[in-house]
């Protein structure tokens, strides 16, 4: 599937479909789709009488779906190995390949400044084009909270993408960011501004405290420990009633300008600079602050890439015992991947806690992790623009998921309810169709002639 | 001493259900080398067909003791099927195409397999409400001791009947994976995938048999949970299955001893450690446990150590 | 064997005294004791699975001997009492004005290559496959641009000491790109070159730390005539221009023969010759090793040779 980059044009004629073989082939499915489902989606129990209501209609669809959708996938695998074989009839006869790159390749290189332009310009080009009231919710619940995921990506993608360390619990670092927030702002009187580096200091420390334990395992041990540890913090706020107000929450003071409140009130933002109250203005502002902090990521990220900590980290991934002989101190490298990840972890939670102005444990679960961590692989380990593209793609999609209502009459309840399931599915697909993620290529961080891009199935994707 | 003895029990029988869930993770983590991120919702969708099926057998025929019986055979019998179906058809979806690829895709394939079928059983079984109840499946008890207090302690029936059927399980599964051919071919994988395929084991097919019997425990474990709970969510794949997982790096990941052990274990621990210190904190409790021992000893309770060739 | 009767054309760098590692119940080095001279090449051989790699292990940290003393000279120290000084103290190393003295088994593993200065290579080849030859070489040269880049801040402010020092390693890594002829693959990933290349790469990969000591687990393996030639001269270029001496481990018998100055043969993890290389070739024992004469015969060429 992921040899799908480069369509190639063939002088031998590919086979044509064997029709009646993929017709087999989904109604196996068919059937096997019937026998898993007659009960998961044909019954269903009400009440507390648990009174039996058999529902035909939408197993038979979702029967019909399956069979659909594996006839297609046959086609296309077929066609797809038609063309291959046609390809290799051309090798064997000597004829070259016509290469034709396709429409993603194209466009790789102009990625890059049109995404900056579209993330710097975004709610900008929105309030002229649809007035502030009514790009107020694109702003808030697109830009923002992409731009919230690119965040977390980026710094995740340190730990993940350039020193290979594999972190399922990376949401930790964005709640303790959160709650040394909305507490020392609680107790101490903190700003947003006083306390976003204590929010980042916070977190690294906390990134320490687990990279120690944790430096000797590797692969799915450090998954599953970091997964814990995820857990552990999620529990303590749940449970320390006391200190974070356990699941009813704490609340955290709402981001001001600079001192200014976004109000109606005559001390209000709005009021102060001579203009209408209008809930766009905070968002506006909100969205630069976490642009700004995403773009202070990318920038760091980027400049240690090429200074000898991020190359060690990037070594580390490729092979731990070659950096030993060489010299490199693996324990502390694994250390500062991990402090500096969780430091960006950290800023974007206190950021979050100031956009929210109220948490709850529920925003920290193992699933936001999860997400996270799958914007860093379908973005292409390593790849900024990659996890920028990836963000935009699973939030957004799975946001837009929110404004489907239309599609409530068809699907008999509210879309949103659909929303988490599809992002899962789109999880799997996305794995099936690039499973080294959309952008696999790596650019070197030095050169002595030319600098070339190094070919995703050379790049490690590290042992730890 | 008397409720400590109670508590043990109860222990014994959560950690029996950890257990049986613990042996699909491990068994697919030895062949393949994957953590089956989806086995947790396996067994919660065993617990949910279980559930259904019990209400449909018990609304035909009633609640006698014999239509219990019949209903949980019922349970038993088509929720391994369609469990094994389902895990199979993850197998074949989600991880075989993966297989031998980016170590971190099929992860993240599991990762959102889990996603959507906790998500999908959420949106067409709990539209209304967020768990489905029966009433009490299994009631009678056993005293066995009494304190000089009066604290009275039994073996609750489903007690004993949890923990017999694990046992008999555990039986069969071991002779299935110690004395036939399919365990052979299992252990052969477990080695050298590729040597394996040149020996003439169908690989493709060992592994997708391995992922049908671990969903297979799965789902009997799924019928326990039912009978000691008597109630279902769509949630309930993600806690006990990240125990039963831990469970299963407790007691040595790839091991299958290893899995029951480290279920018992796990099972024991909560319970003990809700009754005597703070059932609020019993989750930290076992994941700090699960740090811990990775921590001192990666390879688990009953794992071979990994010795890394330079 | 003592130290006394161990041939020794030049000044001791490396000393291994009764050095023994078990694995549970296997013993794959016992008692091994040698030594290798400052400018020399000294060459480890013996059949497979004679303990070759072990003790390549335990000299380079990555294992931890079960018994035995692995001490390292740096300049002129005196060899013999700096030993005992440091291994009667709890630290893992001595500096006089006339040099330092390291014992191997008590210094972590990546201080063997950043302080002891023991560089080393391996079987399965360890390139950074996904970087490209440039940046192999760039990471190994990771301590002094760490220092350079005052510990990433100064490089991240970008100060000029950073900038002049990057410009040096590059220096440094075109040189030997040079040297082992890949430097107008330079910029390619190390992953793309064949299999004699990745061998040298990972050699000068090696040398960019600027080891004392430079540790080649069988670089002749899977090498054409012609690579192993050219693999002749590398070695020898290493010893004589760049002074840094070499224990390689070879099966190739004609680079071993034609390149070392002194060649200790292990059998089942005992050593059974020390010498040069002409008394290596004529040693009964080692003959038998190779060829495998049952230990009954063995004493009869020994014997016979004796006579």
């Amino acid at each position: 599937m992921s040899a799908s980059s480069s369509e190639m044009m063939t002088a031998n004629v590919p086979k044509g479909v064997n029709w009646s073989y993929a017709f087999k082939e989904a109604f196996t499915t068919a059937v096997i789709a019937l026998a898993l489902l007659c009960l998961l989606l044909g019954v269903t129990t009400e009440g507390g009488q648990n009174i039996l209501i058999f529902k035909p209609a939408r197993l038979a669809f979702a029967v019909f779906l399956a069979f659909v959708v594996r006839f297609l996938v046959v086609v296309q695998k077929e066609r797809k190995a038609a063309r291959l074989e046609a390809e290799r009839l051309d090798a064997v006869a000597g004829i070259q390949p016509k290469k034709r790159r396709n429409w993603f390749e194209r466009a790789e290189p102009y990625l890059q400044p049109v995404l900056f332009f579209l993330m710097a310009f975004f709610p900008i080009v929105l309030v002229t084009t649809l007035g502030g009231q009514a790009s107020t919710k694109w702003v808030d619940n697109y830009g923002i909270v992409i731009m919230i995921y690119i965040m977390l990506g980026w710094g995740l993608n340190i730990v993940v993408g350039l020193a290979g360390l594999l972190d399922l619990g990376y949401v930790a670092f964005y709640a303790i960011g959160s709650y040394t927030y909305a507490l020392l702002a609680q107790y101490y009187g903190f700003s947003f501004w006083m306390a976003l580096p204590v929010a980042g200091v916070m977190a690294a420390l906390w990134g320490i405290m687990l990279g120690f334990p944790v430096l000797r395992l590797r692969g799915d041990y450090l998954a599953v420990v970091t997964l814990a540890f995820g857990e552990i913090i999620r529990s303590v706020a749940v449970n320390w009633k006391d200190f974070t107000g356990g699941s009813a929450g704490i609340s955290a003071p709402k981001i001001t300008f600079f001192g200014i409140p976004f109000n109606a009130s005559d001390e209000g933002f709005a009021a102060k600079f001579g203009l209408e109250f209008l809930p766009i203005h905070r968002s506006i502002f909100l969205y630069y602050i976490i642009f700004g902090l995403a773009i202070l990521t990318a920038v760091v990220t980027l400049k240690l890439k090429k200074l000898p900590i991020g190359r060690a980290w990037e070594a580390l991934r490729e092979d731990e015992i070659a950096c030993k002989s060489l010299g490199l101190n693996t324990r502390n490298t694994k250390l500062t991947a991990f402090a500096i990840g969780a430091m960006f972890g950290g800023f974007a939670g206190a950021f979050f806690g100031a956009r929210q102005g109220f948490l709850t444990p529920e925003s920290f679960s193992f699933e936001e992790s999860v997400l996270i961590l799958a914007t860093v692989v379908f973005g292409g380990m390593g790849s900024l623009v990659g996890v920028v593209l990836a963000a935009i793609v699973l939030n957004g999609g799975s946001e837009l998921l929110r404004e489907a209502t239309f599609l409530e009459p068809y699907i008999g309840s509210d879309p949103n309810r659909y929303r988490l399931f599809v992002v899962g599915v789109g999880m799997v697909v996305m794995m099936l169709w690039k499973p080294r993620g959309l952008i696999s290529t790596r650019t070197p961080t030095v050169f002595l002639n030319e600098r070339k891009a190094v070919s995703g199935s050379l790049v490690k994707e590290g042992h730890g | 001493m008397e409720v400590f003895v109670q508590q043990l029990i109860n222990g014994i029988t959560l950690g029996s259900v950890y257990g049986l869930i613990a042996i699909g993770y491990t068994m697919v983590f030895g062949i393949i080398g994957m953590v089956n991120f989806a086995h947790g919702e396996v067994f919660m969708i065993g617990a949910v067909i279980s559930l259904i099926i019990y209400v449909m057998v018990t609304t035909v025929i009633g609640v006698s003791a014999g239509a219990i019986f019949f209903a949980l055979m019922m349970c038993l019998v088509i929720g391994i099927l369609t469990t094994s179906i389902l895990n199979w058809a993850i197998e074949k979806v989600a991880y075989r195409p993966l297989r031998g690829s980016f170590r971190l895709a099929p992860l993240i394939s599991a990762l959102g397999m889990s996603y959507a079928l906790k998500n999908f059983v959420n949106i067409y079984q709990f539209e209304r409400s967020s768990n489905k109840s029966v009433p009490s499946i299994i009631t009678g008890n056993i005293p066995i001791m009494t304190s000089s207090d009066g604290f009275e302690v039994v073996l609750n029936d489903k007690n004993i009947l949890i923990v017999l059927v694990t046992v008999v399980l555990l039986t069969i599964f071991w002779y299935l994976v110690q004395k036939t051919s399919l365990g052979r071919a299992q252990r052969a994988c477990e080695q050298d995938r590729k040597m394996a395929s040149l020996l003439g084991i169908d690989v493709d097919r060992t592994i997708a048999i391995t992922f049908a019997i671990g969903a297979a425990l799965a789902a009997v474990a799924g019928v326990l949970y039912l009978v000691y709970y008597s109630t279902v969510s769509y949630n309930d794949g993600t806690v006990p299955g990240i125990k039963a997982f831990t469970a299963a790096v407790l007691g040595g990941i790839g091991s299958l001893p290893g899995a029951v052990l480290g279920g018992l274990l796990i099972g024991i621990i909560e319970i003990m450690w809700s009754n005597y210190v703070s059932s609020d904190y019993k989750d930290v409790a076992v994941f700090a446990i699960l740090i811990v021992v990775l921590i001192m000893m990666p390879q688990g309770i009953l794992g071979k150590p990994e010795v890394e060739k330079v | 064997m003592s130290t006394a009767d161990m041939m020794t054309s030049n000044a001791p760098l490396l000393q291994v005294e009764n050095l023994t590692m078990r694995f549970g119940g296997l013993v794959a080095v016992n008692s091994l004791s040698f030594q290798a001279a400052k400018g020399d090449i000294t060459a480890l051989i013996g059949p497979n699975g004679a303990g070759k790699t072990t003790v390549f292990n335990c000299i380079t940290g990555f294992y931890k001997p079960t018994e035995g003393r692995i001490g390292l000279r740096h300049g002129e120290a005196d060899f013999e009492t700096g030993l005992n000084a440091v291994t009667a103290s709890d630290k893992a190393s001595i500096s006089t004005e006339k040099g330092s003295i390291y014992l191997l088994e008590r210094l972590p593993d990546f201080r063997i290559s950043k302080d002891a200065r023991v560089a080393r290579t391996f079987q399965n080849i360890r390139l950074f496959s996904g970087m490209t030859l440039v940046e192999n070489l760039m990471v190994a040269q990771h301590n002094p641009l760490m220092v350079a880049s005052n510990f990433t801040f100064g490089g991240l402010l970008g100060f000029s000491r950073y900038r002049e020092a990057e410009k040096a390693a590059k220096e440094k890594a075109s040189f030997w790109l040079n040297k082992v002829g890949l430097y107008d693959r330079a910029d390619n990933p190390a992953g793309d070159l064949p299999y004699g290349d990745q061998r040298r790469l990972e050699i000068a990969r090696a040398m960019c730390t600027d080891p004392v000591l430079l540790c080649l687990d069988e670089p002749a393996a899977g090498l054409n005539p012609r690579e192993s030639l050219l693999l002749n001269g590398l070695l020898r270029s290493i010893r004589d221009d760049h002074g840094t001496s070499l224990l390689l481990i070879e099966h190739d018998m004609s680079v071993v023969m034609e390149v070392s100055d002194h060649i200790v043969v292990l059998d089942y993890g005992t050593k059974i010759a020390d010498g040069t290389p002409k008394q290596i070739q004529t040693d009964p024992k080692v003959i038998a090793a190779y060829l495998g004469v049952d230990d009954e015969e063995l004493e009869k060429v020994e014997a016979e040779v004796s006579a």
